[in-house]
């Protein structure tokens, strides 16, 4: 016999934990759920749009009464559950229907509060919460004219500007002098009250409401002052109280909420509880992002892996009116310990304020340009040390490097038929449309349904910004990223237990942190292998299966499914043997295209995988290796002709190039690592775009990090000067030691560094002569083991052979 | 009855790997997974006729080399948000020996 499982509450927090579990064990449980509404689960999120006319009910349905169907779980909709008797284990609904429970999952969500002035309990007054409501609403837009909104904040101005798009005349009161005071804070609400003016709403501030006026319907609204104005339809919308009713009716420990503990257990060990009803560490949370944490959590828990933890959550605010980008997130209005840096432009609709504590960022609000929302949130969340980024914080993101989003991004304000994710074609209208019309909550759901930010990424951002002024403030990135959905655990986590517990390979590091699936997937493999290369270089087990192709192959797979070769040419330079060799062989293998690469190297195209290893094979007799094009891994030097030819040359620098090329090839990278050396600071070898650049001036030569000419243009940071060639490499190994040691695979150095900062690289490496020497020489240790050219292991030394032969011919 | 052509042997196939056998109708991915199942797919995404043979294998999965599908290995079916099918050949391994039917 299956244990059962009941849900109470239909709504979205307590079938995202079903969810949940039925991704994590189909067969644990029969599943009963008992909802109060005649509906099937519907993200109540959009109900704003809905009643904006921007959506229907039926694009807001999460799970329509086939999913119950389909999935096996028992719905009893339009059915209140009145009493629990937890001594026999039975929930008791309002039309005498009982259901047995193993285990009881209590998602009652939130009720409207009421003001209870006389009148409130009028006809045509309403709160804003359900279908209902938004049913009423309709349906008195069409009868009548005033409505007066109570209550000036998320909730209520999302209604105003529904009913006013239904064509009533909307009046929205509020207690205090600012609009949304909890998110914004003077001068965003101003700015937000007058937009919404111009749009036609009317305000009444500093107003505290008396009386609802009428008597067999509402008729108008009086006020402490005295004032009255005449209104059709009173909407609530003053807060939310979770709704603890039926808890404390069965004596439930409950304060402001379901008290439950970090398991999502409330004080009955066979009760758990999620959603707006619940109280955790003393906060209560009316925004989805938590629900859908706590969700995760509790089905954990009942599916009886007891592996979460639900620590609470940091949340950010949007607002879901069309046309209106404003964003808040943690203290925004600060105090006497924290500073302010405020960006204000009132033509342009834009005004930016950040709040600093101890060069971390402390809250945020913005309004008109949000795009940087999700940045400052991220930035906010990890407590990141904003000092190195300090003076172009308010320029945003984009400023540290974009391709070309920068200047058009507010999601808002573009239309449905403009382009968002240049790799893959994704317009604004194709991402919005899968959200509402698939449910779509994260960042990751939108990727895999539209392939928006799927390919480079440089577009993520703008796509956070779009599902959440699609979501409104209900969507935030999540805060722990698991690795990939094969763990729990993040790259962070994982890197440090291959040191901790010395984890050599990746099949086993799968075993030992109790990987959910059998084998892992294309994402996690790659980054496990490599952690492996990374911490245990000497005792590793290298698994070619757990790479990609291209490392695997030693070449670059091409959208028809043959490959590229790049030899190896150190420091660019080339002489007429080598030329005439690969001429030779590009004949010999009929290579269709030739070209000379941005890194100053020459790719021969279109080469099918069984004559990779003969064409190595005459590269290597001409002397040439691997160039290591395809690889998470050094790639190339780039070089100018320095001082032995430029008449502007202050060093050496091809041979500088030349010199690091050798010391620093076929070392595995968490991504890519290009290098590049300049004679002189007219910078021709473009060394300040590298990820280690190195520029030669006539007293030494100046060594920068983290620069990118790819997906963001970012220059890099100056890492320091120094006077001899032996500190150039010695400061040049440990940087990328320490980048390998430190990065989660498939970090470039770009971000790695805005992540920890260059305070932290220039601690490591400027600062500390023993730490710098002893991460140059862990990197000379590991070249031991990895300079090794894998073209000649494999065109003559039998590494591999499978690898490229077909199987067998056949018919 | 289909005819069963014999293509080669378990372990010319790495663990979590996969071969190419040249068929009269292109190339055919044959995979082994770890638990030493095989399986016989046409070698080309239905997506843009990527290599499946050069992707990475984990369980009854393979992702493919350019875009990242992911293909179920015993039937071809791509596997959802994406959609489609990769023709699959039947197979089957006989005291260490791998059989295919065209």
């Amino acid at each position: 016999m299956k244990e059962k499982l009941v849900l109470i509450g239909n709504g979205m927090a307590g079938m995202r934990t079903i969810e949940e579990l039925l991704d994590l064990d189909k067969e644990m449980y029969d599943i009963t759920v008992f909802g109060a509404e005649p509906y099937g689960n519907y993200n109540r999120i959009l109900l704003s749009p809905v009643l904006a006319g921007e959506k229907t009910i039926e694009e807001i349905m999460l799970n329509d009464e086939q999913w119950y169907m389909d999935n096996n779980v028992k719905l009893h909709k339009g059915k209140a559950i009145v009493n629990i008797d937890r001594k026999k284990q039975v929930v008791i609904a309002d039309d005498g229907t009982e259901e047995k429970y193993d285990r009881l999952l209590l998602a009652t969500g939130s009720n409207p509060f009421i003001i209870p002035v006389p009148g409130h309990d009028l006809p045509g007054v309403i709160s804003f919460r359900d279908i209902y409501d938004v049913d009423q609403m309709l349906d008195a837009s069409k009868k009548h004219q005033h409505a007066v909104v109570i209550g000036g904040g998320l909730l209520g101005l999302e209604a105003a500007n529904g009913l006013m798009l239904q064509g009533m005349s909307v009046t929205v009161v509020h207690l205090g002098d600012v609009l949304m005071e909890r998110q914004m804070d003077t001068v965003a609400g101003e700015m937000l009250k007058k937009s919404l003016e111009e749009r036609g709403l009317n305000f009444l501030m500093g107003a505290s409401t008396e009386a609802v006026l009428g008597e067999d319907h509402v008729k108008g609204v009086r006020f402490k002052n005295g004032m009255e104005i005449s209104a059709d339809l009173v909407v609530m919308a003053v807060g939310i109280r979770p709704n603890i009713e039926l808890a404390e009716k069965i004596g439930l420990h409950c304060e402001k909420g379901v008290v439950v503990n970090d398991t999502m257990q409330t004080y009955d060990p066979k009760i758990y509880s999620v959603g707006e009803c619940v109280q955790h560490r003393g906060q209560a949370y009316g925004l989805v992002a938590p629900l859908f944490e706590q969700a995760k959590v509790c089905a954990n828990h009942l599916a009886k892996m007891g592996i979460g933890r639900y620590e609470g959550s940091v949340t950010s605010t949007k607002l879901k009116v069309t046309g209106i980008d404003l964003f808040s997130a943690g203290d925004f209005n600060g105090d006497e310990t924290t500073e302010d840096i405020v960006m204000k432009d009132v033509n342009r609709g834009i005004y930016k304020k950040v709040v600093l504590k101890d060069n971390k960022i402390h809250g945020a609000v913005m309004y008109g340009d949000t795009v940087d929302g999700a940045w400052y949130f991220q930035l906010m969340r990890d407590e990141t040390d904003v000092s190195d980024i300090r003076e172009h914080l308010m320029f945003g993101q984009s400023h540290l490097g974009d391709s070309g989003h920068g200047g058009h991004n507010a999601a808002a304000a573009m239309t449905d038929d403009m382009e968002v994710c240049g790799c893959n074609g994704v317009t604004k209208g194709c991402i919005t449309k899968a959200i509402t019309s698939k449910g779509l909550f994260t960042l990751d759901d939108v990727r895999s349904h539209t392939k928006a930010s799927n390919s480079c990424g440089s577009c993520t951002g703008l796509v956070e910004q779009i599902i959440s002024s699609t979501l409104g403030g209900d969507y935030t990135a999540t805060d722990h990223k698991p690795l990939c959905k094969c763990t729990e655990m993040t790259h962070e986590e994982v890197r440090i237990a291959f040191k901790e517990q010395h984890l050599t390979s990746a099949l086993g590091a799968m075993e030992k942190l109790n990987w959910r699936t059998d084998d892992g997937c294309h994402v996690c493999r790659p980054a496990l292998n490599y952690y492996a290369i990374v911490n245990w270089p000497a005792e590793a087990i290298d698994d070619p299966r757990s790479r990609f192709i291209n490392e695997r192959a030693h070449a670059n797979i091409q959208k028809d499914g043959t490959y590229s070769v790049i030899p190896r040419m150190w420091g660019g330079v080339t002489n007429p043997k080598e030329l005439r060799a690969i001429a030779d062989i590009a004949d010999k293998y009929e290579v269709p295209t030739v070209k000379v690469t941005g890194g100053q190297r020459i790719d021969l195209l279109g080469i099918k995988k069984q004559d990779l290893p003969l064409m190595w094979k005459d590269l290597n007799d001409a002397g040439m290796v691997s160039g290591h094009a395809y690889g998470k891994s050094l790639r190339t030097v780039k070089t100018c002709v320095g001082k032995e030819w430029c008449r502007f040359g202050t060093q050496d620098s091809t041979a500088m190039g030349i010199k690091l090329e050798q010391l620093t090839w076929g070392s595995w990278m968490p991504h890519k690592f290009k290098i590049a050396v300049s004679g002189c600071p007219r910078n021709c070898a473009e060394a300040t775009i590298k990820d280690f650049g190195v520029v030669a001036v006539d007293s030494g030569w100046e060594l920068h990090v983290g620069g990118n000419g790819g997906i963001k243009v970012r220059a890099t940071d100056l890492l320091c000067k120094v006077s001899t060639e032996e500190e150039v490499i010695e400061y040049c190994q440990a940087f990328i030691q320490l980048y390998r040691e430190d990065a989660n695979y498939l970090d470039r150095t770009a971000p790695w560094i805005e992540r920890v900062g260059l305070t932290f690289v220039k601690q490591q490496i400027v600062e500390n002569d023993a730490l710098r020497k002893e991460l140059s020489d862990r990197f000379v240790e590991s070249q031991t083991y990895f300079q090794t050219d894998p073209w000649a292991e494999r065109a003559t030394g039998g590494v591999e052979s499978n690898e490229f032969a077909p199987l067998k011919k056949i018919g | 009855m289909a005819d069963w052509i014999e293509v080669g042997v378990l372990d010319d196939i790495p663990k979590l790997g996969s071969r190419v056998v040249e068929g009269p109708d292109g190339d055919i991915a044959i995979f082994r997974n770890s638990k030493d199942e095989v399986f016989a797919l046409k070698d080309a995404c239905p997506h843009k006729q990527g290599p499946l043979s050069q992707g990475i294998v984990h369980d009854k999965t393979v992702t493919c080399p350019l875009h990242n599908w992911k293909i179920e290995l015993d039937t071809g079916v791509v596997k959802a948000p994406d959609e489609g099918c990769a023709g699959r050949y039947d197979i089957k391994l006989e005291s260490n020996q791998i059989f295919i039917a065209l």
